[in-house]
């Protein structure tokens, strides 16, 4: 009787071990993707398996894996083996290319439009009747104002969120360095918590009450006001935002490994066609080719003016400059 | 950490304190602490607990067994169980070996052994999972030789069970150390004496003497395995169907708005939870019983 509780965990163990085995029978892609394209990539990859059987005849299996954009980058500079990445910003993916190498510095050359197969935006997500009358940017640093956004260290989205504030204040007449910096210092007075992703930001907004605005992705806050009903939240977009790029890129150090360097490049170029560029807009995603989505999905984006990151210098300046240890946003942040 | 030998304290000395004038406490203090405790007792643990059911069950018995089935959630659930399946009995023979080591023996250094023990429940799990980050990783120090032998640690399985190994650790020794120490070693002595070999003093010696201690510890070891998120989340890489255990399975769910199905895999980790709890209950009863009859046999 004695015996038998270690007989049973032994048998219990090679039936566990059976089980793991039996999982790693087909080709599979590992999409190490941020957070909010959760929706996307998971009706994405079932429409994509579909249309590679037909093509190719091999079953195929993608896993997802999301979490805020710089956490994922780290995670697949430290092992984790994504085929491809589909992060939040161009920065993240660079930061794999130079710590890792990865994949080659021009990753960003080897794909249509900056290998962004879809751009957003962000806008403001307030509460129903906006009862803080927020119009603009200006209205963010009200007294009394407490604005949501998660942590642009390890946030994409909050980086986005982040540059798009400090363009405003850049570009707006009579702008200059010193009223971007006193504008974003007196904005982060104004948010009382950093969530580390942008999925988790919008739960303090939506589900914990938190806040009066919450700085969003606009796939986000249309996910959010159609997800948790259009009676609660309405989105405000600001006279100027930023055009924001979440990138694609295949990984090839991990397809070279693992011999999916075809199918990884199918899985993205497939974005740019009109089953993906379709499904982009339907989750909220401004397809780069809007004649190829469908018109009432693309009606629903307002014209927005865009700053871009170019205006700003590029991601590796932006990145230098704001949010490297010691930068602009520790710097006012610590204050 | 009460350790085995707290069964059998209760009832008894309740029973004789209550019966004597002296020791009574006046009827407003005997309810008044035990209002003050239920009243904690129903808003930090029993609200939670039912509210879990209630949310799991909010869209009906078809979406609990929807959420449950799909095979992102079964995966899930065989990897909590295989991670419990595998630390478990690590725990096991490696928390009797220390245990033994530090009640029956002397050496150097001994108090330094029972430190490190207490180790991971000293350390944030964050910081467990980081350590196996550092150590693993594509840029940790074995990290190019592991790359180079096609060998996977972290986000894969291996990294999951040994993250849940580590906090996992204490567990079972610490509930053995003051048994057997209490113990002594005059039985076993009386064994070797009588001619038993060293495997046969352990099983019919020191084993009945530490069954029920032994067995509270894996029971709480089992729980806090299944139930581990910080260290597991830190080297999981989050691949859904793959290296999602049960707790980070709820978490994906809830951040997807999919609140019925996180709170049905919440409801069966609150299951496994009860079980637990159930044949804890029942162990800590049989150690009593076992303790009284011990103790009559030494009266007679």
């Amino acid at each position: 009787m004695k015996l038998s509780l270690i007989h049973r965990s032994l048998l219990a163990l090679a039936l566990g071990a059976g089980l793991i085995g039996s999982t790693h029978a087909q080709t599979t892609l590992l999409n190490v993707s941020y957070d909010p394209t959760r929706e996307l990539y998971h009706e994405y990859n079932a429409e994509f398996a579909r249309y590679w059987k037909e093509k190719t005849g091999e079953d195929l299996t993608v896993r997802q894996s999301h979490g805020g954009s710089g956490k994922q980058a780290r995670s697949v500079i430290d092992g984790l083996e994504g085929d491809v990445v589909t992060l939040a910003l161009a920065y993240d993916i660079d930061a794999i290319a130079e710590k890792a190498g990865k994949l080659p510095a021009d990753w960003q050359k080897r794909l249509p439009h900056n290998s962004a197969p879809y751009t957003s935006t962000i806008v403001f997500l307030v509460r129903k009747g906006n009862p803080k009358n927020i119009r603009d940017w200006e209205d963010l640093v009200k007294p009394g104002v407490e604005v949501i956004t998660p942590n642009p260290k390890t946030s994409g989205g909050a980086r986005w969120n982040y540059l798009a504030a400090w363009g405003y204040a850049l570009k707006k007449s009579g702008g200059s360095e010193e009223t971007a910096r006193s504008y974003v210092t007196e904005l982060l007075k104004h948010v009382p918590v950093l969530d580390p992703a942008a999925r988790g930001a919008t739960n303090s907004f939506v589900q914990r009450g938190l806040g009066d605005v919450l700085l969003a992705w606009e796939n986000e806050a249309f996910l959010s006001v159609n997800e948790l009903g259009p009676d609660k939240f309405e989105i405000v977009v600001p006279s100027v935002s930023i055009l924001a790029e979440p990138p694609v890129a295949v990984v090839d150090a991990v397809t070279n490994k693992r011999g999916t360097g075809k199918t990884a490049q199918a899985y993205l170029e497939y974005l740019y066609s009109p089953v993906g560029q379709k499904l982009a807009a339907k989750h909220y995603y401004r397809p780069r080719k809007p004649e190829l989505a469908d018109p009432t999905h693309v009606a629903r984006f307002p014209k927005v003016n865009f700053i871009t990151i170019e205006d700003l210098g590029g991601w590796q300046a932006a990145q230098k400059k704001h949010f490297a240890d010691g930068g602009v946003f520790d710097q006012i942040y610590a204050r | 950490m009460a350790g085995a030998s707290a069964f059998h304290l209760g009832g008894d000395h309740a029973h004789r304190f209550e019966s004597r004038a002296a020791t009574r406490e006046t009827p407003l203090v005997k309810w008044l602490i035990l209002g003050l405790s239920l009243t904690f007792f129903v808003i930090f643990l029993l609200m939670p607990l039912i509210a879990v059911f209630v949310e799991a069950f909010r869209k009906g018995w078809e979406t609990y067994i929807t959420a449950l089935v799909e095979p992102d959630a079964l995966s899930a659930i065989r990897l909590t169980l295989l991670a419990a399946v595998i630390s478990v009995p690590l725990n096991l023979v490696f928390g009797v070996c220390a245990a033994w080591a530090i009640a029956k023996f002397e050496f150097r250094g001994k108090q330094f052994l029972i430190t490190l023990i207490d180790l991971p429940f000293s350390v944030s799990p964050v910081i467990a999972g980081l350590v196996f980050v550092l150590l693993f990783g594509a840029q940790g120090w074995f990290g190019s030789w592991l790359s180079d032998k096609d060998i996977r640690i972290i986000f894969a399985v291996p990294g999951i069970v040994l993250a849940t190994v580590f906090v996992t650790f204490p567990f079972i020794a610490r509930e053995l150390i003051p048994l057997m120490q209490a113990q002594g070693r005059e039985e076993e002595e009386a064994a070797v004496v009588l001619g038993a070999r060293g495997l046969q003093t352990f099983w019919y010696v020191t084993l009945p003497n530490i069954k029920w201690g032994l067995m509270y510890g894996v029971i709480l070891c089992n729980a806090r395995a299944m139930g581990e998120f910080g260290a597991v989340s830190v080297v999981s890489g989050h691949i859904r169907g793959q290296t999602n255990t049960l707790p980070l399975h709820v978490e994906i769910l809830y951040n997807e708005y999919q609140f019925a199905a996180a709170f049905a895999a919440a409801s069966v980790l609150a299951v496994l939870a009860l079980v637990t709890l159930v044949i804890k209950t029942w162990v800590e009863n049989r150690a009593a019983q076992s303790h009284k009859d011990a103790n009559r046999d030494d009266a007679s």
